[in-house]
């Protein structure tokens, strides 16, 4: 037993060291691309979205580029399984696309040091592993701004997700600019723990209607709020991570969508011409990773504008959506007048703006 | 089943229910009724094939199945079963087997006993849950010290976290006749739940960025699972089910224990008679099982999975119910069905990554291959007889 | 700060009545699955078949109505599979249904490859002429859609059927004792298989109300432990129909109120509260065993007819 467990292990390692080898000189020049998503690619937001970017790579490097892909990957064992395997059949470029999948990035981005990695939404890198994300804040401020003025009620509907820095950002940056707008404005926030749950998404968004809610901001990546606010009528939508169309021109006015096309074709580039270094990426509307889809007419023309103008603004890099003044929930302040937040307190934030009134779960 | 059909729906009771009788509708031979016969013991030769015919039927099934998604069938189900085996990186993917298998055998394994005495375990996937909580809350608890005596603890830790969450079904069996099979069942949610608090709670990294699930134990030598000769796959989960299927081929065959267990299974009254106390048997198994899960659980979580996230949980503790019918309830059968489940989850992976075979296919290859079992099993315990005539009383 | 004004028990209420219907359904055609003495621990698998039939139906003939048919026949035909299982090759109740919802969950999913993002048919709400405009009970009981009146009527049927007829009867005898009731001459085996027909028609329907009225959307593994809720249910009214009712209502709430109450800004611990329908299924079913309420006497017991 002994000695064939021996055996095994010495294969096993002249096997990795082999594999570690050999995608570095793959078969022909083909570039091989691979892609791990944590959804299915019918989900209609996040994964969608990102299999939107593979296929845009596959169009635009044509036959110098392969693409693979597994969907649903659970994170664990299981990820760190797929990664190898995507590895070990010669990937030259690896997508990992949840945060989830972080350590199993790295873990394997060691036993493959000539294979480039690419993990979303993630904080750790290596010589090998790169992250990226993107600024959804500044979509919220829009939908925030265009929500403010939209309300009747006064009473914004939030479905949020999980209590993370991300999604906290993203209910400040939008209620900074509703109350900017329209200082009655309050927000009702309901904790999904989820990412994409539609049966508990539509409950969520009824939940938040019958209470008053008159326009429904989301976290989550299903179109069943959408759903449920078509059923309602005369609620206001915005479509999350993939623009929503089918919902248009009401009850989504407007939507966030993640468009990884720019940086997926920018990364590939990269490893075709052998510039790929290692970097931590946090791009928005400017360089094209968060786009903005079309704001439809039930929105009245002159928020409209305004809404539009604030993106230019954003893009040119003339407006941040956290500038100051502005003070924390507890009263203390944060930003004095014209300061813009640092991407630091940006990326930890765990704080509520003052103003909104209700506690972070902890 | 043509000849089955009507045999059955008439049932076999001599006071007629009108047309009983069996109307020979040609005079030359007399009608063939093909009869199904409870044997008296259930048959040998039988219960050894049963497993590899189902495994064949599902092949070919499976093969039909996926013919219809449009992929070449040979080719999907030799990357199932052949390629993990025997494939161009077989090396990586065989340890894996192992890595796969071992909580799938070390539940079954525990369930395999109760199941043999009629007590149903159904919540071995809270039972892992719980397991793995425990375990993982007593290396959290000592971060970060380095010492030998933590991953014994938590080992213990785990074991009695996932005892008590199956004794709980047991007790209220023995005190109160409540079924344990929903009991245990509702208390998987409720250790689900329980996982998504302490993930997003007690035990979330305080050094995780705010985002869910603790930190990583595979980050933590003391605490970490590792393999005991890297890149075998070989992790102490996998020792713990070689040692689990052994004791428990020694205690089925040798010890009187196990010869209650088997007994009351088949026998409840004469097991009665015969001395055995019905309690604490059900506590026995109940315990057990839940401590085999728990300790898979822990395994896991300091293993292969590495920290305590929302959605740790993959539903090891329902595949090894499949497991355990599959192996037909005797240790070594579910170390091979642990292996072959394995092996299709495996198998699986590499067909959606490689063939583009949908995920649900492989899921749905599971349930059939169950399927199959569970009817190929009638052969085993009844046996079909082709009679002439009507059939006696 | 907490605003629990601003929750309408009238709303509140009318939600409730939708979101218990799913595990209604489903629940009250597993009772009679097991007041004929059958475990069937296949419900989940059976709904799920039932959303992506009644979905696919829906959305390919702009339906429906035609989508429930579906769901309903579709639920059946699966558990078909179940009976041929249990009742003719003899198998273990307990595994087979396992093997079932397995199945159905991988074949689902399957079958749903196309239809994930598609937009269903709207079921339109059916608002009672008079009925709906009474001040409270109005939009509580008298606004919903079809389906839940449907559910409703169907608890109110089973429990005629149950109690007063011959058809009842004979499945109650089936389900206390077989053997005996063989011995009368009652077509054992038949009774099952109908009433596993009826408990997956029924689960079909719960499923496709989830995926046509509820979300509405087709997702993979989008009933979520629906069916497990519907066998506790079963238990919880200790195979009563009138019961079903209630726990359908408790279960539904929950979760119902537990968002109503987040979104009022009361800080509630969710995933504690969330479990709070187990625990109180646990603790009604120790009830219900300490006062030795009936199961059906032969509940998982094999028939076979030649003993």
């Amino acid at each position: 037993m002994t000695l064939k467990t021996l055996l095994t292990g010495a294969t096993v390692a002249l096997g990795v060291a082999a594999g570690a080898v050999t995608p570095a000189q793959a078969q022909d020049d083909k570039t091989k691309v691979g892609f791990i998503y944590v959804g299915p690619i019918g989900d209609g937001g996040w994964t969608y979205e990102h299999n939107e970017g593979r296929l845009a790579v596959e169009e635009h490097f044509g036959d110098k580029v392969e693409t693979v892909y597994q969907e649903s990957v659970p994170e664990g064992a299981d990820a760190t399984r797929a990664i190898t395997q995507m590895a070990l059949n010669g990937a030259d470029l690896i997508f990992t696309t949840s945060f989830g999948y972080m350590d199993a990035t790295v873990a394997v981005a060691e036993k493959f040091p000539d294979v480039k990695f690419e993990h979303a939404t993630g904080y750790k890198t290596a010589p090998n592993v790169s992250t990226y994300s993107a600024r959804f804040y500044e979509g919220r401020a829009i939908q925030g701004h265009i929500a403010g003025n939209m309300t009747k009620s006064n009473i914004v509907g939030y479905i949020a997700s999980y209590p993370i820095p991300e999604v906290i950002r993203g209910i400040n940056a939008a209620f900074i600019h509703a109350r900017k707008a329209n200082p009655e404005v309050e927000f009702k926030i309901i904790w999904a723990y989820t990412w994409f749950d539609p049966a508990k998404e539509a409950d969520a968004a009824t939940a938040l209607i019958e209470q008053g809610a008159d326009v429904i901001l989301q976290h989550t990546d299903s179109t069943a709020p959408q759903a449920a606010a078509e059923k309602a009528g005369g609620v206001v939508t915005f479509g999350q991570a993939s623009d929503m169309a089918e919902y248009k021109p009401f009850p989504r006015v407007s939507s966030i969508i993640d468009d990884w096309k720019p940086y997926y074709i920018a990364r590939t580039q990269a490893v075709i011409d052998g510039t790929w270094e290692s970097q931590q990426v946090w791009d928005g509307i400017g360089p094209g990773m968060v786009a903005i889809g079309e704001i439809t007419d039930a929105v009245p023309a002159e928020v409209k504008e305004e809404a539009l103008a604030m993106k230019d603004a954003i893009t040119s890099g003339d407006y941040h959506p956290f500038t100051g003044p502005l003070k924390k929930q507890d009263g203390s302040d944060w930003l004095a007048e014209g300061e813009t937040a640092d991407d630091g307190t940006l990326l930890g934030m765990d704080f509520y703006v003052e103003g909104l009134d209700a506690e972070i779960p902890q | 089943m043509r000849f089955i059909l009507p045999e059955i729906l008439r049932g076999s009771r001599p006071s007629g229910d009108g047309g009983s009788a069996p109307c020979p509708a040609r005079e030359s031979a007399p009608p063939m009724k093909l009869r199904v016969e409870k044997r008296p013991q259930p048959s040998r030769r039988w219960m050894y094939l049963s497993p590899l015919l189902a495994v064949l039927v599902t092949m070919l099934a499976g093969g039909a199945l996926f013919a219809a998604l449009g992929k070449n069938p040979v080719e999907a189900i030799a990357t199932i079963f052949w390629e993990p085996l025997f494939g161009e990186f077989a090396f990586y993917y065989r340890p894996q087997l192992l890595v796969k298998g071992a909580p799938l055998v070390l539940i079954a394994i525990g369930l395999s006993l109760g199941f043999r005495a009629g007590v149903w375990n159904i919540g071995a996937e809270g039972q892992y849950i719980i397991g793995a909580l425990s375990g993982a809350g007593v290396g959290l608890a000592f971060y970060p010290l380095d010492a030998w005596f933590i991953f014994p603890l938590m080992v213990i830790a785990g074991a009695l976290g996932g005892l008590t969450w199956g004794m709980i079904p047991g007790l209220l069996r023995v005190r109160f006749g409540t079924n344990e099979i929903l009991v245990s069942l509702m208390l998987v949610y409720v250790a689900e739940k329980l996982l998504a608090a302490m993930a997003l709670g007690p035990m979330k990294n305080p050094e995780g960025m705010g985002f869910p699930g603790s930190r990583n134990l595979q980050q933590y030598p003391s605490a970490h699972n590792a393999d005991l000769i890297a890149d075998t796959g070989m992790h102490w989960g996998v020792v713990a089910a070689l040692i689990a299927v052994i004791f428990t081929y020694i205690l089925l065959g040798r010890h009187v224990l196990g010869y209650h267990i088997r007994l009351t299974g088949q026998a409840p009254r004469a097991a009665r008679f015969a001395g055995v106390n019905p309690a604490r048997l059900v506590l026995f198994c109940l315990g057990t099982s839940g401590a085999l899960a728990g300790l898979a659980g822990m395994f896991e979580v300091s293993g292969p999975a590495g920290q305590v996230s929302i959605d740790f949980n993959v539903g090891y503790g329902f595949t090894a119910i499949i497991v355990a019918f599959l192996g037909r309830l005797h240790p070594f059968g579910i170390a091979l069905a642990g292996l072959l489940m394995a092996l299709t989850y495996i198998g699986g992976e590499i067909a959606q990554s490689n063939l583009g075979l949908p995920a649900a296919a492989i899921q749905m290859f599971q349930g059939m291959l169950l399927f199959f079992l569970l009817a190929v099993d009638l052969l085993t315990n009844y046996r079909l007889r082709l009679s002439p005539g009507p059939e006696t009383a | 700060m907490m605003d629990l004004s601003s929750i309408s028990p009238i709303l509140l209420l009318a939600s409730i009545m939708a979101a218990s219907t799913p595990i209604l359904l489903a629940a009250i055609g597993e009772l009679v699955v097991e007041r004929a003495g059958v475990l069937n621990l296949g419900v989940e698998g059976m709904m799920i078949t039932g959303a992506i039939c009644g979905f696919a139906f829906a959305v390919n003939t702009g339906s429906p109505a035609l989508g429930f048919l579906a769901a309903a026949l579709g639920g059946a035909a699966l558990s078909l599979l179940f009976a041929l299982l249990t009742q003719f090759a003899l198998a273990n109740q307990v595994a087979s249904g396992l093997a079932l919802t397995l199945f159905g969950l991988g074949l689902s999913a399957l079958l749903g490859q196309g239809y994930v993002g598609i937009k269903p048919p709207p079921t339109t709400r059916l608002d009672i002429p008079v009925l709906s405009d009474i001040p409270f009970l109005g939009p509580v009981l008298f606004s919903h859609d079809a389906m839940v009146y449907i559910a409703l009527a169907l608890v109110a049927a089973v429990w005629a059927v149950l109690k007063y007829t011959r058809a009842g009867l004979i499945l109650r005898a089936v389900g206390e004792n077989h053997d005996a009731a063989h011995a009368l001459g009652y077509k054992v085996v038949r009774v099952r298989v109908l009433a596993i027909a009826f408990g997956g028609g029924c689960a079909g329907l719960g499923g496709a109300y989830l995926s046509l009225v509820r979300v509405p959307q087709w997702t993979e593994g989008m009933t979520a432990g629906a069916g497990w809720i519907a066998l506790a249910l079963v238990v919880f009214a200790s195979w009563k129909a009138g019961r079903v009712l209630l726990g359908a209502w408790l279960f539904g709430g929950v979760s119902v109120l537990q968002l109503n109450l987040q979104a009022a800004g009361v800080a509630l611990p969710v995933e504690y509260l969330s479990m709070s329908p187990y625990l109180i299924t646990i603790l009604v079913l120790v009830i219900m065993s300490a006062d030795r309420s009936r199961a059906p006497g032969s509940l998982t017991r094999i028939f076979h007819a030649s003993q």
